[in-house]
């Protein structure tokens, strides 16, 4: 990678012309200089208000980009092109180039984004408003905000079928997660979890969504057609109290059969069989760990470490940890770009 | 944004969004009531249970109870508490159960009964009970509490302590039917004790005032000095000259009477006070002879809640809070949500409106409570304390949480705070947990 890609430290949103032009050539440089599989990767940094970028190959950070209040749910747009950042304090979504995380635009989101995803087909958005017990649905071309879902007490996970047809949204102080049908944007059905819902993350086939309940210290398993409760992930470590067992970010292999659950304070993540909902394994990682992302060709799993300020790199084959990377303050988000 | 179009009764998806619509009616109907109770006027609960005639519906009553009491005025005028103090609390928690109960059928209405009367207070508390309300959320003296527990002896009902730390509730005078979500002192020692010891501060010089709840607390800091490995080097009681709390100047001999007082003490690391009426301990920060901390009912202060936490999620429910009450949430406030969504968990669980189903789970382990400090709550099986960490601040800020790192327990780290279970001498909920 050449090292003049990331030649600007700082990036502050609305600059004017000059730099645009300079970052034009910059993606070529890039191409040319990129060995294969070399990822790049986002991080919020809730506390500091920036998004650290790092080389998923390098394993370093390459560049620190500063932007709105309070960064925590983050996305990349369907063609990659846009990086999509709930500025949580400032009531908005901001949008970022992913290659040279120029700012763009801002969205319409309604009051304290947290998390937030896409429609399969690359549009619309929909955002949990933790402040006002809303799912606001947001055309991303227009920028405007089409649909408002009232749900449950604090909003928080977000997920979608894989064939577009049914949201899921937790509600963490109402302990449900919410079905809703995207063509009417209308809840279907509401199933009871444990306390503190947190996330929702469905199966690439679409068979199974999982919840995970942060004060319960659960991971409820639901059919989304029927939802019914198929199982519940339960987890003990030994030498860990229970209370300290908070289960939040989930990520699922895309052939279905292993699924990693980020406990929280209990500073692992557990590598779960999803035939079993048994726990294969807790790896030990950093402090407070919450949010978790593969890289495109799942070699690799990122996670953030709140407490520690950093991330840990999992080797997902080897069900190692093999790095943690020094990130901002209170990590909190993270994804992956395919390049 | 589609809302009318959600409320289009063809559909049988739309139900949903129809209940928001219903509910919002609820909660302004619900918000009424204190205001029409504080001109002597008391609902009838049977007419409550009238208003709103929708099938299939369950409804869950919740009184509150609160005794009217007098207080001296506190030293500053920053600490005068606002006159929904606790109640505010409950009508967040009413709003949030009927967020959830929208979604489950459920309706909670708050019924809140105030008199400076206790006997009145108990006939109107007993009326609602008698008609079936079943959860009553307690801002109560101690004394009051234990004529409350005794009148309602018997029936099927709950008192749910959130006003009183008095440790005899959870002790010699337990009642089967009451638990706390109040702290009580010796919790509130222990977690600011362990912060101490946390620190290594360990050599305590302990000023107390001279009412029953000075000495109650002050016995508390010396339960949790021997508990936890701190020293209390000397005790010095500190006599209130009673009279006008303010004068006009007035710092000039205060300036001059505390450094005096903390003069020719063994060598200390903290000035422990012990105020609960506020009377005095706040002369004693920047004015001791020695430089040291001050800590206890003022200075460094253990609580349920401050106003300005923002850990584990409390930013949103802070801000809830604020929009509905047009202040920082106290304590007190916390107390009675715990308390009332309490009641709403049960009532989500065990889809139930009956008061023994609702008692029954609120007693039992499988209550989980996520009440925005990190850990599930549930309530001791041998006093009904609710177990929770405890947070120590000043005014400003929250600076620790207990328990601390270090302080091990069997079962679970929160009961290293306040009356564990071999230490208990709580009879009559064990006799009654038997039943």
């Amino acid at each position: 990678m050449g090292s003049g890609r990331w030649a600007v430290v700082d990036q502050r949103r609305g600059k004017g012309a000059g730099r645009a032009i300079a970052y034009c050539l910059l993606p070529i440089a890039f191409l040319l200089a990129a060995p294969a599989a070399a990822y790049t990767v986002y991080v919020t940094n809730e506390k500091d208000n920036t998004v650290s970028v790092l080389d998923s190959e390098k394993l370093e950070v390459v560049r620190t980009v500063k932007v709105g209040q309070r960064p925590r749910g983050v996305i990349l747009s369907k063609d990659h092109k846009w990086l999509l950042v709930c500025a949580s304090d400032d009531n908005n979504v901001q949008v970022f180039d992913a290659r040279n995380m120029e700012y763009v635009r801002t969205l319409p989101s309604g009051p304290d984004p947290e998390l937030f995803v896409l429609h399969p087909s690359g549009n619309p958005l929909y955002i949990a408003n933790e402040d006002d017990n809303l799912v606001t649905v947001v055309d991303i071309e227009t920028g405007k905000a089409v649909a408002e879902i009232p749900v449950g007490v604090e909003p928080e996970g977000m997920g979608v079928s894989p064939d577009g047809k049914l949201l899921v949204n937790t509600s963490e102080t109402t302990n449900m997660a919410h079905f809703i049908d995207t063509a009417t944007n209308q809840i279907i059905d509401n199933v009871l979890v444990d306390s503190r819902p947190r996330v929702a993350e469905f199966k690439a086939d679409g068979s199974q969504v999982w919840v995970s309940a942060e004060i319960g210290g659960t991971v409820t398993v639901i059919d989304p057609n029927t939802r019914k409760i198929l199982g519940k992930v339960e987890f003990q470590i030994p030498g860990v109290s229970q209370d300290a067992i908070q289960p939040v970010g989930v990520r699922i292999s895309k052939d279905g059969k292993r699924a990693f659950v980020a406990l929280g304070p209990a500073n692992r993540v557990a590598v779960v069989d999803t035939a079993t909902f048994r726990v294969e394994r807790y790896l030990l990682v950093g402090q407070r760990v919450w949010q978790l992302a593969f890289t495109p060709d799942e070699k690799l799993l990122f996670t953030t470490n709140g407490t520690s300020n950093d991330v840990s790199v999992i080797d997902v084959e080897r069900l190692r940890v093999v790095r943690s990377i020094k990130v901002g303050r209170y990590p909190w988000g993270v994804v992956v770009a395919p390049f | 944004m589609g809302e009318n179009a959600s409320c289009r009764p063809s559909r049988g998806s739309s139900r949903g969004a129809c209940w928001s619509a219903l509910l919002l009616g609820t909660a302004a109907a619900v918000q009424l009531a204190p205001a029409t109770l504080a001109q002597g006027q008391p609902q009838a609960p049977a007419e409550v249970e009238a208003a709103a005639p929708t099938a299939g519906v369950q409804r869950i009553s919740i009184v509150m109870a609160r005794e009217l009491r007098e207080r001296p005025p506190p030293l500053s005028l920053l600490d005068f508490p606002p006159q929904d103090d606790g109640v505010a609390g409950a009508r967040l928690a009413t709003d949030d159960n009927n967020t959830t109960g929208r979604f489950l059928k459920q309706q909670f209405a708050l019924d809140v009964v105030e008199s400076a009367s206790v006997p009145e207070l108990i006939a109107e508390v007993e009326k609602r009970v008698r008609a079936g309300a079943g959860l009553v959320v307690a801002d109560m003296s101690a004394e009051a509490l234990l004529q409350l527990s005794d009148a309602l002896k018997g029936r099927d009902a709950l008192v749910i302590n959130a006003g009183s730390a008095d440790d005899r509730l959870r002790e010699a005078d337990c009642r089967a039917n009451m638990v706390h979500t109040a702290p009580s002192r010796a919790m509130l020692a222990d977690g600011l004790a362990q912060y101490l010891v946390w620190k290594q501060w360990r050599r305590w010089l302990l000023v107390r005032g001279t009412g029953r709840d000075d000495e109650a607390f002050a016995e508390a800091l010396r339960r949790a000095a021997k508990r936890f490995g701190g020293k209390i080097v000397e005790e010095r009681v500190f006599k209130v000259e009673t009279g006008s709390r303010r004068a006009d100047g007035g710092h000039e001999q205060i300036q001059q009477q505390i450094p005096a007082f903390t003069q020719n003490v063994p060598s200390y690391d903290v000035l422990l006070v012990a105020d609960e009426g506020e009377q005095f301990g706040e002369y004693f920060p920047y004015r001791t002879w020695d430089a040291r901390p001050v800590a206890g009912t003022q200075g460094l202060t253990p609580m349920s809640w401050h106003p300005a936490l923002e850990q584990w999620g409390a930013t949103q429910f802070q801000n809830r809070f604020r929009r509905l009450a047009n202040r920082p949430m106290r304590p007190l406030d916390y107390n009675v949500w715990v308390a009332v969504r309490s009641v709403g968990e049960a009532a989500t669980r065990t889809k139930s409106a009956v008061p023994k189903a609702l008692i029954a789970y609120i007693r039992s382990p499988e209550l989980d409570l996520a009440a925005f400090k990190g850990r599930r709550l549930s309530y001791r099986g041998w006093d009904g304390q609710l177990r929770q960490p405890i947070l120590v601040g000043t005014a400003k800020l929250p600076i620790t949480v207990s328990p601390q790192h270090g302080f091990l327990h069997q079962h679970s780290e929160l009961d290293t705070l306040g009356v564990d279970r071999p230490e208990s001498g709580c009879k009559a909920y064990e006799e009654g947990n038997r039943q």
